[in-house]
């Protein structure tokens, strides 16, 4: 099952590698992980992306929350919420290419944000499986370049994750 | 919100550098100072080049003792055995690269028995940092998995403040080793000393008191039960919890066990103590495991050393409550119906107030036949072992040991054979006497930790349990106990084997006995002297208890006692790795 946690945590040196290396050393996945700092710059936002049995995610939010530096661990797929990631993806876009380039891009709302005579780099954002279908849309072969940033994830209403 | 952003400030680095009315001084003294704060009594390390500055102000100072050891492994040892004794926060110093490396096995020792501790290690200065510089490690790298946290100092005038925390995270909550690393341009750059009163951490606050609700839970559950057991771990040690779970037992009249770490917690003579549990536990504590209908765990994290085979154990049902600290050891291994996160004390001393106000037990008939039951298993008598013997049993010995100390000593062990003897034949009535390393099970602690328990009480009788395998893996401190007149009583079970290597490799691996003989031994008696302590060699059953008297008697001095035991005894019971919790191996008649 797939599950996104939502993590904050002080933003210091070596909190990252903490969680990471909880990941490795206890074996569970990281499909995606995305940080940024938040409006208060002494904290980071984190959101995992993790594929587990209902068990294995129990035991890696109370590990994330051992952590001394974690400051709050909420399960996002346990409620309401919202995820989006961006991607860029640079594709071949040469003759007759070029129009079915634009259709498809127009079609998953994304924007061609960068033009060579051979290429198109298109942004798109939703959530983690809209991406998937884009790229299973577009020829393979097509494909010259591409860029996720994982996804993030924010709990819908009133569900907010604060120190 | 007011209380975080309280505690955000009084984080932030900067705020307390804003905090400057304290008197300069350098990094090294300011280290100094903060180890006075915490009341430090020893720190046992190793200098070298990144450190120089701690020592010389430590050169400076009298308020806390420096024992120079002559591993640094063993530096983190000792101050672990003197943290495990004591309860207090043990403390190591050791320098940058090879200093923080040879730590490394100590502190990963620590924090799997969850040993509160501060390890401060030097580091290269912080120019030089990440350019391969002589004598230089990813301390906080290397340490990341091995420590409940640890700290690069940047900054003198973070150096107070980091040091506060670190005590404050070993000794609260699930107690754990931390390290402060401090790169050497820390240690001679000034700074303001202001050591806080207090810390607020908005990351990090343990939970103790356990939930009223599930408390309420577990009493119900453990007033109705038939067939209860009480099963404790290190965590009654560690909180210090032994006479409030002694009440609880005699408000229940229950029976007891204890893993490995928790011997102690409960007395070992108690008539409600069934022994030890585990691969090496008693046929009752383990029969009594799996046929309860009521468990509660207390500090302890169900081992796989423990209960065996999870599978197997899980395969009858059993109501199971779950006090522990730290909330990821619940339901890690086997599921738990009724969880309480708490400190121990605080959920025993609510526990037995309950119980008391609910009146006389109501299952009494049911518990009769629950003890007949036991008192059954009992009768198997799984401790046996041949008294008759002219050669030196190694049970023999320990047990001779439990007498002539009235079972008071501390007892520490290294890892093996001898370990499980000691822990099943010597009777620990008190919490904090039986010291040894459960969770990784690291040959050599053993001398040690007896020179850090030795340190904290030198009126005390201090016994190391070993083998010759394992004391030959620290064996240099015998020359730190000559430097600081330890006086240590070393009982070495020397059977020529890697014992419980050779014992598995007779059960699973067809008596091919692969790399698991100790040819060449030493001459310990006069190993033994060339470090200037007493050497003894016992060869006869009927000088065994002569020896340990003489070597009692001497007070002020190291005996180290090479005891010839029988080469072939093994430890019985045995729960082979893989197997369940009751299918045991009783001897070796049954193989």
């Amino acid at each position: 099952m797939r599950h996104i946690i939502s993590i904050l945590l002080e933003n210091e040196p070596g909190a990252l590698s903490r969680v990471v290396g909880l990941f490795s050393a206890r074996g569970y996945n990281i499909e995606t992980l995305t940080v940024a700092p938040t409006e208060d710059p002494s904290l980071s936002r984190m959101t995992i992306v993790t594929v587990g049995s209902e068990d294995v995610i129990e035991q890696i939010t109370k590990h994330l929350n051992r952590l001394v530096e974690v400051v709050k661990v909420i399960d996002l797929t346990d409620g309401p919420h919202i995820e989006r990631e961006l991607m860029l993806i640079k594709v071949r876009a040469v003759g007759k290419e070029r129009e079915e380039m634009k259709r498809i891009t127009d079609i998953f709302r994304g924007r061609i944000i960068d033009v060579s005579d051979k290429s198109y780099t298109i942004e798109l954002t939703g959530d983690s499986s809209k991406l998937d279908a884009f790229i299973e849309a577009t020829d393979r072969t097509a494909i010259l370049e591409t860029v996720r940033t994982g996804c993030s994830g924010v709990g819908r209403g009133e569900r907010i994750l604060k120190a | 919100m007011n209380a975080n952003n309280t505690s955000a400030e009084l984080l932030s680095p900067a705020s307390n550098k804003q905090n400057q009315d304290g008197p300069e001084m350098i990094g090294a003294e300011i280290l100094v100072k903060a180890l006075h704060a915490e009341g430090v009594e020893y720190v046992w390390g190793y200098p070298g080049g990144s450190v120089l500055f701690i020592y010389d102000e430590i050169f400076k100072q009298d308020k806390f003792e420096h024992i120079l050891v002559r591993h640094e492994q063993a530096a983190v040892h000792a101050a672990d055995g003197y943290a495990r004794a004591t309860g207090n926060v043990g403390v190591a110093l050791v320098t940058s690269g090879p200093g923080v490396t040879n730590a490394v096995t100590g502190i990963a020792t620590a924090y799997m028995d969850s040993i509160p501790m501060v390890i401060i290690t030097g580091n290269v200065p912080t120019a030089a940092i990440g350019e391969d510089a002589f004598q230089e490690c990813d301390t906080v790298g290397i340490t990341r998995p091995i420590v409940k946290h640890n700290f690069l100092v940047k900054d003198p005038a973070d150096l107070a403040l980091t040091l506060k925390k670190a005590f404050h995270i070993a000794r609260t909550g699930r107690p754990g080793p931390v390290v402060v690393d401090i790169p050497k341009d820390v240690s001679f750059q000034k700074a303001r000393f202001n050591y806080p009163d207090e810390l607020v951490m908005r990351s990090y606050n343990p939970v103790n008191k356990g939930h009223s609700g599930q408390i309420r839970k577990a009493i119900s559950l453990l007033l109705e039960a038939e067939r209860p057991y009480i099963y404790t771990g290190g965590g009654v040690i560690l909180s210090d919890s032994a006479p409030e779970l002694k009440q609880f037992v005699d408000l229940l009249g229950y029976p007891v066990t204890n893993t490995l770490m928790g011997l102690g917690g409960f007395p070992g003579t108690d008539p409600r103590f069934l022994g030890m549990l585990g691969m090496h536990g008693t046929y009752e504590a383990n029969m009594t495991m799996q046929h309860c209908d009521v468990l509660i765990a207390i500090g302890a994290r169900f081992d796989d050393r423990v209960i065996g085979n999870p599978a197997h154990f899980s395969s009858v049902p059993r109501k199971i409550i779950h006090i522990d600290i730290d909330p990821s050891v619940i339901s890690k291994r086997v599921k738990v119906d009724v969880p309480i996160v708490g400190d121990l004390k605080e959920v025993l001393v609510e526990m037995s107030a309950m119980i008391k106000a609910a009146g006389p037990l109501k299952n009494k008939s049911k518990l009769d036949a629950w003890w007949s039951q036991i008192n059954e298993w009992r009768k198997k008598d799984c401790l046996s072992f041949d008294r008759d013997s002219e050669i030196v049993k190694p049970q023999y010995v320990v047990e001779k040991i439990w007498e002539l100390t009235k079972g008071d000593a501390f007892v520490c062990s290294d890892v093996g054979q001898h370990q499980m003897w000691a822990a099943q034949f010597y009777k620990f009535d008190k919490p904090r006497r039986w010291i040894n390393s459960g969770g990784l099970g690291t040959m050599g602690v053993g001398l040690p930790y007896a020179m850090g328990i030795k340190k904290a009480f030198p009126d005390s009788e201090v016994v190391t349990i070993t083998g010759e395998g394992s004391i030959q893996m620290c064996i240099q401190e015998l020359s730190t106990c000559k430097q600081y007149d330890t006086a240590i009583k070393i009982v070495s079970l020397n059977n020529r084997y890697l014992g419980m290597v050779r014992q598995w490799q007779e059960l699973t691996y067809n008596k091919r006995y692969s790399s698991s003989y100790m040819d060449s031994l030493p001459d310990f008696v006069k190993l033994a002297e060339s470090f200037g302590h007493v050497g003894m060699l016992i060869e006869k059953k009927s000088d065994v208890e002569p020896a340990l008297r003489e070597a009692f008697k001497m007070k002020d001095r190291t005996v180290f006692m090479d005891f010839q035991t029988d080469p072939t005894e093994n430890v019985w019971p045995m729960v082979q790795a893989g197997k369940g919790i009751t299918e045991m191996l009783l001897g070796s008649e049954e193989l």
